[in-house]
């Protein structure tokens, strides 16, 4: 049985309430955190976890903590980032539905860590039940002595508030958020200056994932050292993994980083394997950004190894043959799923969740999505392949935020990887209404055994 | 894309506008503009939709810009500009939930309620529309129906039928 650090008492009848997860040892951090450690030794020991962002950027949560600037009488705020819109991901719903107190407890110790005495979680606002459910959380500590004035006796004050954003995926990039918060379109802003500079309301400000803030608190209970030593590599811990699509048992299971990736589908204590019988095409590893990966290049790299579930195996090969562990949304294809529909549900997508500030981005999603459209429908013409890939090339790198690039990857390795199967839709326009290109040598050859 | 449809009543009720003071009091003195998002989802969970004249008010009561409001107001997806049907099922249309058949729910709710996306059914019932993904991929196919944003996962034809029928039997109790 694989370690659980976030999920490990998520079985426990009630762990949503405050006395149920105090019971099983919650909150412990705090205490150890104010009472022991002080500020620049929680830094310190989340740094030596090697904990790396959550959301999908996979940047150092310490080194990120580490460039807060502090200037005199200027306060400074924690962010919690939960406008988790992802498409293949919904670790941090089930996180905050389940065992909302692991979030409050792991907001409490890093805005102690980095001196802020108001922070917020920015929560989508299509999740209201788990607005609710924070709120309560809250309340819940606040009346336990967690929260408010004076914590523990240390002096230290700590107010937290959920903020409901409004239903738009640019939100979740950070300075987007910001401006949200502030109550303003979700435009996302040049940077630098970066929030660790000029953030909310122009102060110091750190923005993290919900599961990145969980996860500090496993980091304060076991030190950092001993966190650092789950996982392989640079990819430290544990990790919420959000299984989608045709699989047998979708959920969210927490892995320690390391795992192969073929465990991770065919084992019974994971995915299940391909639901109905059927056979894997292709996988989505990281959330619908990432670059899609045929059956055979997600089970294995190009050299032949296994491929592991971590930041860096994920990646090997680049963009040629490789992908990325992302956010964690692991959406996973049969042999009857159509490439070409499913690239152009997501180019509708980020055509739809464009800000329209960048004209690359605002233009390009769009000029995709009708290529994609003709290309599904039997209009399509063998130019519209380089005329995606072009598009793609000049939205990438030429945008503000990476939204721009999250738009272009989805299309660029679609094409890359499944080229033959866009030729058919040109060739048997009519056909590909009738019936979907099927497996065709995607899983050539097909590694995996059907039992492990 | 603005309608300026007068909504009643025309001015805020008190409770309203009390649940607006205990908003604004998150945030920091003089950044009340921040308590918008919020508001707004005050005032819609009301009234079922925004109207200007509610969006007026709103900037009246933050002390700021009625265009601060209409641009917010426009660019968030949530908010809606003109009045829908009571209940309003809003189903992910986004690629993992069409891996598990959404795409055949949402034509099946079409047919079942016999009015287009957006449209409002002569009841003045029902609405539907295909949103984005709303972070349930493993639970698709899904939809939520505001204002309280209640969430149905794991859709089948039978669930919607049984859906539409309670709700229907709850209007008519």
């Amino acid at each position: 049985m694989a370690r659980k650090l976030l999920l490990e008492h998520i079985h426990v009848p009630g762990i949503n309430t405050f006395a149920v997860y105090r019971q099983q040892g919650g909150y412990r951090a705090v205490e150890k955190a104010l009472k022991e450690l002080g500020p620049d030794a929680i830094v310190e020991e989340v740094k030596k976890s090697g904990l790396r962002g959550r959301g999908g950027a996979g940047f150092p949560t310490g080194m990120k903590w580490s460039f807060l600037a502090k200037p005199e009488g200027v306060p400074r705020y924690l962010v919690c980032n939960a406008d988790e819109s992802e498409p293949g991901t919904f670790k941090d719903r089930f996180l905050m539905t389940h065992i909302p107190h692991a979030l409050i407890e792991g907001m409490i110790v890093a805005s102690y860590a980095l001196g802020a005495n108001t922070s917020y979680i920015y929560v989508r606002g299509e999740m209201m039940p788990q607005i609710r459910i924070l709120e309560k959380a809250i309340a819940e500590a606040k009346a336990a002595g967690f929260l408010g004035k004076n914590i523990l006796g240390s002096g230290y004050d700590l107010e937290l508030y959920v903020h409901p954003g409004g239903g738009a995926y640019i939100c979740g990039e950070e300075t987007a958020l910001l401006e949200s918060l502030e109550g303003k379109r979700g435009n996302p802003r040049i940077k630098p200056p970066f929030p660790a500079v000029a953030g909310l309301y122009n102060c110091p400000t750190v923005v993290n994932n919900v599961e990145s803030i969980a996860a500090t608190v496993p980091v304060i209970n076991l030190g950092g050292e001993e966190y650092a030593k789950i996982g392989v590599e640079r990819s430290t811990g544990t990790k919420l993994i959000s299984a989608s699509g045709n699989i047998n048992k979708p959920g969210v299971y927490e892995i320690e980083l390391g795992l192969p990736v073929e465990e991770f589908i065919y084992s019974d204590e994971y995915c299940g394997g391909i639901a109905n019988g059927k056979r894997l095409k292709a996988v989505v590893a990281g959330g619908s950004s990432v670059p899609i990966l045929p059956a055979n290049l997600i089970l294995k790299t190009a050299k032949g190894e296994h491929r592991l579930m971590t930041y860096e195996s994920l990646s090997d090969g680049g963009f040629a043959t490789g992908t990325m562990l992302g956010s964690g949304g692991f959406i996973v294809f049969d042999e009857d799923q159509c490439i070409v529909r499913n690239t152009w549900n997501f180019a509708r997508f980020y055509h739809h969740e464009s800000c329209g500030q960048c004209s690359p981005c605002r233009e390009g999603t769009g000029w995709m999505e009708k290529v994609l459209h003709r290309l599904e429908h039997g209009h399509g013409q063998f130019s519209d392949l380089d005329l995606l890939v072009d598009v793609s090339k000049k939205i990438e790198g030429n945008t503000i935020c990476p939204l721009g690039d999250a738009a272009a990857w989805p299309v660029a390795s679609a094409i890359r990887h499944f080229r033959d199967e866009f030729e058919w839709h040109v060739t048997h326009g009519e056909e590909a209404q009738t019936r979907n290109y099927g497996l065709a040598h995607y899983a050539d050859p097909l590694v995996m055994s059907e039992k492990l | 894309m603005l309608s300026i449809h007068k909504n009643e009543p025309t001015a805020f009720e008190e409770d309203l506008i009390k649940e607006f003071d205990g908003i604004v009091q998150r945030y920091p003195e003089g950044r009340q503009k921040s308590a918008l998002l919020p508001v707004l989802h005050a005032v819609q969970a009301r009234y079922g939709w925004l109207s200007v004249d509610a969006m007026d008010q709103v900037a009246a009561y933050l002390h700021i810009e009625p265009i601060e409001v209409y641009e917010v107001a426009t660019f968030y997806t949530m908010f809606f500009l003109r009045p829908q049907g009571k209940y309003v099922f809003e189903i992910c249309r986004t690629g993992p939930c069409c891996l598990v058949g959404a795409e055949s729910i949402m034509a099946y709710l079409e047919k079942r309620l016999g009015v287009k996306e957006n449209e409002v059914t002569s009841n003045g019932l029902f609405s539907w529309r295909g949103i984005e993904c709303i972070a349930a991929c493993g639970m698709g196919p899904v939809l939520q129906i505001g204002p309280e944003y209640t969430f149905y996962e794991n859709l089948t034809e039978e669930r919607i039928d049984t859906l539409i029928n309670e709700l229907e039997a709850k209007e008519k109790a």
